[in-house]
């Protein structure tokens, strides 16, 4: 952008925050959470936590406002270096959606953290948990914004790092153990990532991945085996981050034991981003460069999705703890999500990336409900919930709404991917793929269903004697975000329009 | 009665909202029964009100619209109302007024637990039913389907007992898994080889496909909409029995299965339309299936001596009469079909009221134990009588013309095994129905019943009645003293009984509403 | 012998592959979670040896312009490697803190114990 590159060599000091958007995005929380280091105070934490959550939603918005506008991406030259030497951030409708997305999440849960946090985490570690949450967001943010592929591992290892901690400071020892499962797992994938740039860059010599782009056509031409090897190995090691069957094994009980608001805010976010990274990479790095279509890369996503779908379903359907069930419904979903990748026409990317952002609403409002009956009673697992639904009316009704909405029943979110995924598979000439969406979904109808029969077909027994709805800091967010999962099944100007514009974007990229 | 004159959009609209609305209002008022019962027949009263006035626009060949809000490409909210989808909100809101005078009765002599809840799911699934009725395009039709069985689900369970869970679990998985696995990929399919899902007269598929797969789609169609009941996807209707009877009475005789017979006669006549299909020749197997659903059903029924089962696959069996006709999709086949929606409606509604009376008053579910019974309860018998009736087809009740047309469509496609199909099937009826008054009249009643049924036995006056109310929701005592059910629910039982009546010799009306119907396009073959 | 020519010549790529693919073997193979970890680091110390090979060029300087030096190494991996590094050094940090919290909990390092631990409790 012109404008921009000015407002950085002018010598004026003609500070528009509107041409700064983008670096806003990583510097706000990043500087949060060197506060909420500083201060020793759990509540001044929260309040410093909340007010960046907040702003940055504010900053988010402001700048998918900026794209949607513009007829070209928005690009931000970091300290004024032009690329390939400097790293540019370059946002487009879909990481700007992405960005949206992960600020959205933040903003709206962070009033569900004080309560929790107040119960789950020591009074002195709690400023601890805020920075590492803010930072955490952080680099959540970065890998959306950031337009330079080593720049994407390096945030990378900023969340994930600060996730590994987060989910650390779960009560029960064995999130010490999911932790450590998770840092293994996660540095593995983020080193086949970086070992995959490491290669892209021997052969093009850029990182930035604009350059990537335009440069690996050529580079194909002359040295095809580098390329392949990174791509393979960017594939494998990112699929690891977003937990792809079968390489979600760290994912069930990272979400199990992670404190309740780390597994709402991770679910919702941690691996959407990842699944972004994936889809930016497959298909505006290599698929502008290489035909894909000679690789046998979607028929292997779309077997593993499938896989996913449906085994990952099958095993929620036999979990007792409601926290691992919803855990294993993230890697049926996440299937889903991958498989619009799979089908790769124009109106599949657009279920995958709308399923992000719906996948996101519902699940974070489920894992809210469960957190609000696990800070009420004390646990998740389904033979001690027997009537909850009596005792938490409003907590178990929007668990309900967001479980049709897992279901996919139309009228709510769910129903929306599912009909834009059924409809991108016949484009492509997939028709059993359509028999195969809603074979999984029916898998949650028995999952989902179990929880229901559990919370209102039992009387409640003693242990749920003083069980209530949470307060209102806990109740608001779910009822936000479940009126939400209703809200984008019946009007989708911000949910699928946009994501059409981004998957014309990916699918633009397509050689 | 005094007619709305309001402008037919607006109409659509309340119609959409007064359910929702007085749902609203019953949970409002859950903590008095007197308002909450209020509020319920008030709703119920203008729902009919609001769809009686949208009549007159219908039957002078205007076809309202109202709201038009697409949600993305290709899924598109939107209603229209058309002369079948009048006769079925028609149906489904006058006979929710009877029900709801029925239900206050019932409920408080059983002293039914949760009764807020359950006028609350019931006004939703009202709502779910009229949204059918009036829906534009395939998706608005499915949407509102969906609702309907969900909010019919905790009407299902509301028992709460395991039995209940066993029907509740059933039901729902049923139609749910038909709805999603076969019903949805049907409309995606219809979508990408139509480019709409907008009901068009004439159809959308015509021209498009071919051969086998015509009746693949057909396939996906018959049995992906579970609530229809085709063999083999019909036996959560069975279990669908645990509820309430109010709750089988009205939706798994009226609203819900009325809405599956409904959406297959809809897609064939506004998705496939009917020449399209009577040309291909695709509908053939599906014909014999239902044909044979027809015949099964009514023998299952005849081996059921639970009262409500019994009527469960009577009603399974009357429910394949109207996909016949829509399958079959001659012009009065077709009309036969429309028509036996309200007919069977009004016969079958007015024998579960019977049954839920006979329980009432006397804790009795089973056939064998009614022996007698109508000398006790005379009022009861003789509407189960004319609902019986109605049910074979025997003038002078309604039943007779639905039945006569859907033979003289048959005939006209030359299905004579169709033909032969309705006649033994009648016989059947008579079998299994009519055994029942028969052996409650003229059957001995059993010692103890008689005895202390003797002195008031006789009687069916609304006194009486009145006194049953009282009695039981004071002190809710095994019934020892049978006498007739309270009066609410033998109020409802006269209307629908009388209506069972009056349709034979006042067919005209619905008949002329039919007629409209785009049916057939002059080039019948 | 042209084989062997090339394993001499490209003999630090070698070195590379080898680091990586037995870093990952212990990470997996290995029940005691330091050794994970140790195996963790060498894994993601072969990836610096793999920036920095081709970044390096013999007889070259840094990029600093001198007309004394005509040939210059490319400073951009060893750059991001220095980040790498810093990434290594914290995931290690954290690794081991949380080995050591885990000895607290299970009195234990071993994954195989912990686990039997965990399913008697």
């Amino acid at each position: 952008m012109s404008v921009l590159a000015a407002a950085a060599t002018a010598p004026s000091f003609a500070f528009v925050i509107g041409d700064h958007l983008p670096i806003l995005q990583v510097i706000v929380p990043l500087l949060g959470a060197v506060l909420c280091a500083l201060t020793r105070r759990g509540s001044f934490a929260f309040a410093i936590a909340a007010l960046v959550s907040w702003s940055l939603l504010g900053v988010a918005i402001m700048l998918l406002w900026q794209v949607l506008g513009a007829a070209a991406p928005i690009t931000y030259y970091i300290g004024g270096w032009a690329p390939p030497w400097g790293i540019e951030y370059r946002v487009d409708a879909l990481n700007a959606f992405i960005l949206v997305l992960v600020a959205g999440v933040g903003a709206i849960t962070i009033p569900f953290a004080y309560r929790t946090v107040g119960k789950e985490i020591d009074e002195d570690k709690q400023s601890w948990f805020y920075a590492l949450f803010l930072l955490c967001l952080s680099g959540l943010m970065g890998m959306a914004v950031t337009g330079d592929a080593f720049n994407i591992f390096v945030f990378m290892e900023v969340s994930s790092l600060s996730a590994y901690a987060l989910i650390a400071m779960g009560s029960d020892r064995r999130a010490l153990l999911a932790a450590y499962q998770y840092l293994i797992m996660g540095t593995i994938g983020a080193t086949f990532y970086v070992i995959g740039i490491g290669l892209l860059y021997v052969v093009t010599g850029t990182l930035n991945l604009a350059d990537l782009a335009t440069r690996i056509g050529p580079a194909f031409g002359t040295a095809p085996q580098p390329i392949l090897a990174a791509l393979a190995f960017i594939v494998v090691g990112i699929s690891l981050k977003l937990a792809l069957f079968p390489l979600h094994l760290w994912l069930p009980n990272a979400y199990a034991f992670a404190p309740t608001f780390v597994t709402t805010f991770l679910a919702a976010t941690a691996t959407k981003v990842a699944v972004y990274i994936l889809l930016r990479l497959y298909f505006t790095v290599f698929g502008g460069a290489i035909s894909l279509s000679d690789l046998p890369i979607a028929e292997v996503l779309l077997m593993l999705s499938i896989a996913a779908m449906f085994i990952a379903s099958i095993l929620a359907v036999y979990e007792d703890s409601v926290e691992r069930m919803l855990a294993y419904s993230s890697v049926a979903q996440i299937g889903c999500i991958t498989l619009g990748m799979a089908i790769a026409t124009r109106a599949g990317l657009t279920g995958s990336i709308v399923h992000l952002l719906n996948h996101a609403v519902m699940k974070a409002t489920l894992f809210m409900a469960i957190g609000a009956v696990v800070y009420r009673v004390g646990t998740s697992c389904m033979s001690e919930l027997a009537g909850i639904g009596r005792k938490m009316p409003l907590t178990m009704g929007l668990f309900v709404v967001a479980g049709l909405s897992i279901i996919g029943v139309p009228g709510t979110a769910g129903f929306i991917s599912k009909w834009q995924l059924g409809i991108g598979a016949v484009d492509a000439g997939l028709w059993p793929l359509v028999f195969v969406l809603v074979g999984s979904s029916l898998i949650a109808v028995i999952y989902i269903g179990k929880v229901v029969e559990v919370a209102y077909f039992r009387e409640p027994g003693d242990n749920l004697a003083d069980a209530r709805d949470p307060p209102a800091s806990m109740l608001i967010p779910m009822a936000l975000l479940g009126a939400a999962t209703i809200y984008f099944g019946l009007d989708t100007t911000w949910s699928a329009q946009i994501a059409d514009t981004a998957a014309q974007i990916l699918i633009g990229g397509l050689k | 009665m005094m007619l709305l004159d309001l402008p037919p959009e607006l109409l659509i609209k309340l119609a959409l909202v007064i359910p929702i609305v007085g749902a609203a209002a019953i949970a409002l008022f859950g903590r008095f029964p007197n308002l909450r019962e209020a509020a319920t027949l008030t709703t119920a009263a203008s729902l009919l009100l609001v769809v009686a006035s949208l009549t007159p626009h219908v039957m002078s060949g205007a076809r309202p619209e109202a709201v038009d809000f697409t949600i993305v490409r290709g899924l598109t909210i939107a209603f229209k109302v058309e002369p079948l989808g009048m006769l079925f909100a028609l149906v489904a809101s006058s006979l929710w007024l009877v029900n709801s005078i029925y239900s206050i009765g019932y409920m408080r002599a059983n002293n039914e637990p949760r009764q807020t809840v359950f006028y609350i799911c019931f006004a939703v699934a009202i709502a779910s039913a009229i949204g059918i009725a009036f829906s534009r395009n395939l998706f608005t039709l499915f949407l509102f389907y969906e609702t309907l069985t969900l909010s019919t689900y905790p009407l299902v369970t509301h028992k709460g007992d395991d039995n209940a869970r066993r029907g509740g679990r059933i039901y729902l998985l049923l139609l749910l898994t038909t709805s999603m696995l076969l019903l949805l990929p049907a409309i995606i399919g219809t979508y990408a080889i139509a480019g709409t899902l907008d009901f068009t007269p004439g159809g959308i598929l015509a021209g498009k496909i071919y051969g086998p797969v015509v009746i693949g789609l057909l396939a996906l169609y018959v049995f992906g909409i579970g609530k229809a009941a085709v063999m083999p996807v019909h036996f959560w209707l069975p279990n669908a029995m645990v509820a309430p009877t109010p709750v089988s009475a009205f939706l798994h005789a009226v609203a819900v299965v009325k809405a599956g017979v409904f959406s297959i006669l809809k897609i064939v006549v506004y998705i496939f339309g009917p020449d399209f299909l009577l040309g291909s020749g695709a509908a053939d197997p599906f014909i014999y299936i239902a044909g044979g659903t027809v015949i099964l059903a009514s023998l299952m029924a005849m081996t059921k001596d639970n009262l409500k089962a019994r009527l469960a696959y009577s009603t399974i069996s009357q429910l394949s009469y109207i996909v016949l006709g829509a399958l079959i999709a001659t012009k009065w086949a077709l009309m036969g079909s429309g028509l036996h929606i309200a007919m069977h409606a009004a016969g079958k509604i007015t024998l579960f009221f019977c049954a839920g009376a006979i329980y009432t008053a006397a804790r009795k579910t089973k056939v064998s134990e009614l022996s007698g019974l109508g000398r006790v309860m005379p009022f009861t018998f003789a509407a189960f009588t004319i609902g019986a009736l109605s049910i074979i087809g025997l003038p002078p009740l309604g039943g007779l013309w639905s039945k006569w047309l859907l033979a003289q469509g048959a005939m006209d496609a030359n299905h004579y095994a169709i033909v032969a199909i309705f006649m033994i099937s009648s016989l059947l009826n008579i079998a299994y129905l009519l055994p029942i008054p028969i052996k409650a009249f003229f059957g001995k009643l059993p010692d103890a019943a008689s005895a202390s049924g003797g002195s008031g036995g006789t009687s069916s006056s609304a006194s009486l009645g009145a006194a049953a109310v009282r009695d039981n929701t004071a002190t809710n005592p095994p019934a020892v003293k049978i006498k007739e059910a309270p009066l609410a629910c033998l109020i409802a039982i006269g209307i629908t009984s009388l209506a069972c009546i009056l349709l034979f010799f006042f067919p005209q009306p619905l008949y002329e509403l039919l007629a409209q119907a785009p049916f057939e396009f002059g080039n019948d073959p | 012998m042209q084989a062997l020519q090339s394993l001499a010549d490209n003999y630090n790529y070698f070195i590379t592959i080898f680091l990586m693919v037995s870093g990952l073997y212990i990470v997996i193979a290995r029940g005691n979670m330091i050794k994970k970890l140790i195996g963790l680091a060498m894994f993601q110390s072969s990836v610096y040896l793999l920036y920095l090979s081709p970044g390096k060029i013999v007889g070259g300087t840094a990029p600093v312009l001198d007309p004394a030096f005509t040939v210059y190494s490319n400073p951009l991996p060893h750059v991001l490697m220095l980040t790498a590094i810093v990434v290594g050094v914290a995931t290690l940090a954290l690794g081991l803190a949380l080995t050591v919290r885990i000895y607290e909990a299970y009195g234990t390092v071993n994954e195989d114990q912990i686990f039997a631990r965990d399913n008697k409790k």
